[in-house]
């Protein structure tokens, strides 16, 4: 697993009070952490704040699971 | 019987305007009319009862996530093709009143932003003075996707503040951007952290507050104008693109989806 996708796996159940342990970087981040996609949208910024990265939203359409996510993260790094 | 979308109160000379509409505070017929009335119990105020006037959201999701656009769909899909420009012109200009009108109330205005802060959204915290924002904050103009411009008056106000590249690059793009790079291109005053906001507009409030009356409001009128000729220019060109085909197709698209992130640009 490499680092980026633990760390946004890490902050993501932090900050939604999930159980870092049970989370798989395969699953959709949607239905892993329960959030809508008000809660998205907070996340992003988390992540930007984490990574130092910029992530435009057009770069993220189709992106459903914690994998595709760290990969984009780590495109912008 | 629903909550009002709005509720207001006054302590010791600082207004608290809290949006409180789910499921993020949508901007159609009830917000816009829940805005003007406060306006009109604004204005029958003593005009020292207020020095400064925060606005909020107390909807998890945000501050506000623009146009009601499910109203906006409903509206076109009821009516005759005919009768939609007068339509969209009659809530056009009763939003663009309730926008002009909060931009220029005679005292300190604060926008208090967490979480959404999209399209009408982001052009209501543009008639505030300053913006704080949490750092959970996004602002977006997404209505390209739409094929719109923003209506609400959120070009030129933030044409007012800002170089036209940064305009550029959010309105054509559509892209959203954090409290963080949102204040290093100059959108907003202040970034504090989740669930500050409110602390920190109470302490500019106050602030504000010790200043004469006269130099605050001279100082405000002085440094803050209407851009009136962009605005009316721009109430027309939205007219014209919302009567074509892609606004329809677009907002009805957005209804039927069932897809868990509708506001994900």
């Amino acid at each position: 697993m490499s680092d980026t996708v633990h760390t946004l796996m890490a902050l993501a159940a932090r900050q939604f009070k999930a159980d870092a342990s049970a989370l798989k970087p395969e699953q959709d981040l949607f239905e892993a952490l329960g959030i809508d996609s008000f809660q998205a949208v907070e996340l992003i910024s988390e992540l930007e704040d984490e990574f130092d990265v910029e992530l435009p939203d057009y770069e993220l359409q189709g992106v459903k699971t914690f994998a595709a996510l760290a990969a984009k993260i780590d495109k912008r790094r | 019987m629903s909550e009002s979308p709005l509720r207001f109160s006054v302590n010791d000379g600082v207004g608290e305007l809290v949006l409180q509409r789910e499921p993020c505070n949508e901007i159609g017929s009830a917000m816009t009319g829940a805005l003007e009335a406060w306006l009109d119990e604004l204005g029958a105020l003593p005009e020292d009862a207020l020095h400064t006037v925060i606005i909020r959201s107390a909807v998890r999701g945000g501050f506000c996530a623009g146009a009601d656009l499910r109203e906006l769909h409903a509206g076109l899909v009821a009516t005759a093709e005919a009768e939609h420009a007068a339509s969209l012109r009659a809530f056009l200009d009763r939003i663009h009143g309730v926008m002009d009108r909060i931009d220029m109330l005679p005292f300190t205005t604060i926008g208090v932003v967490h979480g959404v802060c999209f399209g009408g959204g982001f052009e209501l915290a543009l008639t505030c003075d300053q913006i704080i924002a949490e750092k959970s904050a996004r602002f977006c103009f997404p209505e390209l996707r739409l094929g719109i411009i923003p209506g609400f008056g959120g070009i030129p106000r933030l044409r007012r503040d800002v170089g036209n590249a940064t305009i550029r690059d959010l309105l054509l793009s559509g892209r959203s951007v954090s409290a963080k790079r949102a204040h290093a291109l100059g959108m907003i005053a202040q970034v504090v952290g989740r669930g500050d906001g409110l602390e920190a507009a109470q302490a500019l409030a106050a602030q504000s507050g010790k200043f004469d009356p006269t130099a605050r409001r001279a100082a405000k009128a002085f440094i803050k104008h209407l851009p009136r000729e962009e605005l009316d220019r721009e109430k027309e060109l939205f007219v014209e693109l919302a009567l074509r085909p892609p606004l329809l197709a677009a907002l009805t698209k957005f209804v039927d989806s069932t897809d868990l992130r509708p506001y994900l640009p």
